[in-house]
């Protein structure tokens, strides 16, 4: 077999230069500098900075509310990434069934997907007005007094909403076209052997769908922890109060509403090394699982 | 080639007109109608000279104006004004060599300055520990008492003038009524911040903070405790409704009618009598009789417009003429009329008492009143570090007061253990 090759060396490294360059200009050379700023604290306009060595990351430490918002953070990525994975799948399995109007269906399901996060933010507001949102009132119907901006777990209820809303049309999409590339054999072959849906489902179409589920897992991680930004903010109104909020925002806070550059820069470090251990946990340990055909 | 010979002398055209004049740009976060005041002020200006022309930007929300008004600063384009809030003082005012000194730039600009011209209230919030003027008092508001004339009528009952009067009759009496009787818009700014002032309690070490940066904060004492403990009381009878941290969340049921009484800033007067259709007047904050028999004045809030430094001498000739200009009287009583935040000077409040404007608005007059009340030790205002932080530390225990998440002692523990050690890491910035 022939290899196919460059046969001058710098060929291929100009053709990588501008990708090369974009990584470098917008992750390492930011990253760095905010390795570094996380050892100083200093002033905002630059005049002043003194190095405190660690100080920023043991005040993180320290801190009883990080805690309280790293804690947030983490049921607010498990809850929305499970909910908006099982109810696209499901949205998706159905979808697949369905043949008559299937079309318009589906559009109407990924319509979402091209809504903004910080208008979906809005839409939540919208809706979860303390006086006159719909959802509110229908919270009341049940008679849960609703809410938002006030209440600590129901303004996080409407946060959840909102970021579940937005993300199922994503996953559906890929869960759909997942169902689809499912060979028809081996669904025929399967409804041989089992009469049971539910059964054929989690042992034959589940397994089959794996690598799209893995891949998800891992978006929608990443979608909750960061993406939910827009959504946070807007639901914010501009005040964090006693809200609920996700550490990548407080990084937003600390840095650029009060302007304490170093323990901001100090947590996006500990966000970046977080990422890192989530990155090659999901690699090492959950693909192994996993078998592509 | 017609059309590049046309092109051509526009061109020069563009540059020669261009030159006449010094141009320089000021960054405001005054969104909507106040934008529009502030827009109205420039293109007077403009028109009131032909040596220098002023461009005005919105940047967005006080956080955003500042934060923006930096990072310009950092890469070398600041403004040559910008408009920094309270909490902020103590950033822009802190960092040497950011700002030029209002009262240094109007006096190389042959400006006359005397700052006995303003308003008591207004003098020494922007200033620094020596009583020199920093920026310039722009929107200046205080918190004031706004009440609904059709609620307290039907209560039969009067605005309070204390706490202890709200909660002993104005408050059961407007419930017994049928309305909410009272809201409030920003707890760190009217029950903490001129909770102080108004009690002449000493709100932080240092002298408030503006004799040094090694500032802790005196916010844990038993006034203020006891004032949330029983804001708490006043919630759980039905005589007090938190609806959030935002502004206009806590604004919009006393706009609706729904709440009787509604502490908010002098500044919002203007937006109020385009909204509300009920008649409404203004009294000053109330003050807890137990506290103090003698009640002190307030300071201000909004903010003040800062020269930023790194400009040409023309550029700040510029900057002090417009400033020369925004402080006049006739300028100043047309911001106050407009919007209903104070005038800044003795002299623009002499003109609106004599144009009648508060005989037709007596509520427009409470603020300025309320700043001119006697001063205390404790009344100038205060100057502390990362205080954007500080506010929303505060903020937060605070709902979580409302919401009894917490009780009294615990937030105020941590409101004073989270904010010394805010201002440690901040006094570690001014080196």
């Amino acid at each position: 077999m022939k290899r196919a090759g460059f046969t001058n060396p710098w060929l291929p490294i100009l053709l990588l230069v501008p990708q090369l360059s974009i990584i470098v200009v917008f992750f390492y050379w930011p990253a760095a500098w905010a390795i570094q700023s996380s050892f100083y604290l200093q002033d905002p306009f630059g005049f002043g900075s003194t190095f405190v060595g660690a100080e920023n990351y043991t005040d993180i430490a320290q801190s009883i509310e990080y805690r309280k918002v790293a804690w947030f953070t983490v049921y607010f990525t498990a809850i929305v990434t499970f909910l908006s994975l099982s109810i696209a799948l499901l949205l998706a399995v159905k979808a697949d069934n369905v043949l008559r109007g299937a079309k318009t269906y589906r559009t109407l399901l990924m319509w979402v997907y091209a809504i903004a996060p910080p208008v979906a933010g809005f839409l939540g507001i919208m809706f979860f007005d303390q006086s006159h949102g719909p959802l509110t009132r229908f919270f009341g119907f049940f008679g849960w007094d609703f809410k938002l901006g006030v209440d600590y777990f129901d303004t996080a209820t409407a946060m959840i909403i909102v970021a579940v809303w937005k993300q199922i049309p994503v996953n559906f999409i890929f869960f759909l076209s997942g169902l689809q590339s499912i060979p028809r054999s081996v669904r025929e072959a399967a409804l041989i052997d089992n009469n049971s849906g539910f059964r054929r489902f989690w042992d034959v179409t589940f397994p089959l769908l794996a690598p799209t589920a893995f891949f998800l897992l891992i978006i929608n991680i990443t979608y909750a922890m960061f993406d939910t930004f827009g959504i946070i903010d807007t639901m914010m109104k501009g005040e964090p109060g006693a809200n609920p909020m996700t550490l990548v925002y407080k990084v937003y806070l600390d840095g650029f509403r009060g302007n304490d550059l170093g323990g901001s820069s100090a947590q996006s470090v500990v966000l970046m090394v977080l990422v890192l251990v989530l990155t090659i946990f999901q690699f090492r340990l959950i693909e192994r699982r996993i078998h592509y055909t | 080639m017609k059309l590049l010979k046309i092109a051509a002398t526009g061109l020069v055209f563009a540059a020669t007109s261009a030159s006449a004049q010094t141009e320089i740009t000021w960054w405001h976060a005054m969104g909507g109608q106040l934008g529009e005041t502030v827009n109205q002020i420039a293109e007077d200006f403009n028109a009131s000279q032909s040596d220098y022309k002023i461009t005005p930007v919105f940047k967005g929300s006080y956080e955003e104006t500042l934060t923006a008004g930096i990072a310009a600063f950092r890469a070398g384009e600041q403004p040559n004004i910008m408009q920094v809030f309270d909490a902020g003082a103590a950033t822009v005012i802190g960092a040497k060599g950011a700002v030029i000194p209002v009262q240094d730039l109007l006096a190389a600009n042959d400006v006359a300055f005397d700052i006995n011209d303003y308003i008591p209230g207004v003098r020494y919030f922007y200033a620094d520990a020596d009583g020199k003027m920093i920026g310039m008092p722009f929107n200046s508001s205080t918190p004031i008492l706004y009440y609904n004339e059709d609620a307290l009528a039907k209560a039969g009952v009067t605005a309070p003038k204390t706490w202890e009067e709200f909660a002993s009759t104005t408050g059961p009496a407007l419930k017994e009524a049928g309305y909410i009787p009272l809201s409030q818009s920003h707890l760190p700014w009217i029950f903490t911040e001129n909770f102080h002032s108004r009690h002449d309690l000493p709100f932080a070490s240092n002298n408030n903070g503006y004799d040094g940066a090694d500032t802790e904060i005196l916010v844990n004492n038993d006034a203020i405790k006891a004032h949330f403990s029983a804001l708490k009381d006043w919630k759980d009878q039905g005589l007090f409704e938190w609806y959030g941290t935002g502004w206009g969340d806590n604004a919009k049921p006393f706009e609706e009618g729904k709440v009787a009484m509604w502490l908010g800033s002098s500044g919002s007067f203007g937006g109020l009598v385009q909204k509300v259709d009920f008649p409404f007047s203004a009294t000053m904050l109330p003050y807890w009789e137990g506290v103090t028999a003698e009640p002190k004045q307030t300071f201000i809030g909004g903010a003040a417009l800062f020269a930023m430094s790194g400009k040409s001498d023309e550029e700040n000739k510029a900057t002090a003429e417009f400033f020369s200009f925004l402080t006049s009287p006739e300028v100043q009583y047309g911001w106050h009329k407009e919007t209903g935040y104070v005038p800044i000077t003795e002299a623009a409040y002499e003109v609106a008492k004599e144009d009648g404007h508060y005989n037709e608005f007596p509520a427009a007059e409470v603020g300025i009143q309320q700043l001119s009340l006697p001063a205390g030790d404790n009344t100038k205002g205060y100057r502390m570090g990362f205080y954007v932080q500080i506010r929303d530390v505060m903020n937060r225990e605070y709902g979580r007061i409302l919401t009894g998440e917490t009780d009294v002692e615990t937030a105020f523990a941590n409101i004073e253990a989270e904010s010394n050690k805010l201002l440690e890491r901040f006094a570690k910035t001014q080196n």
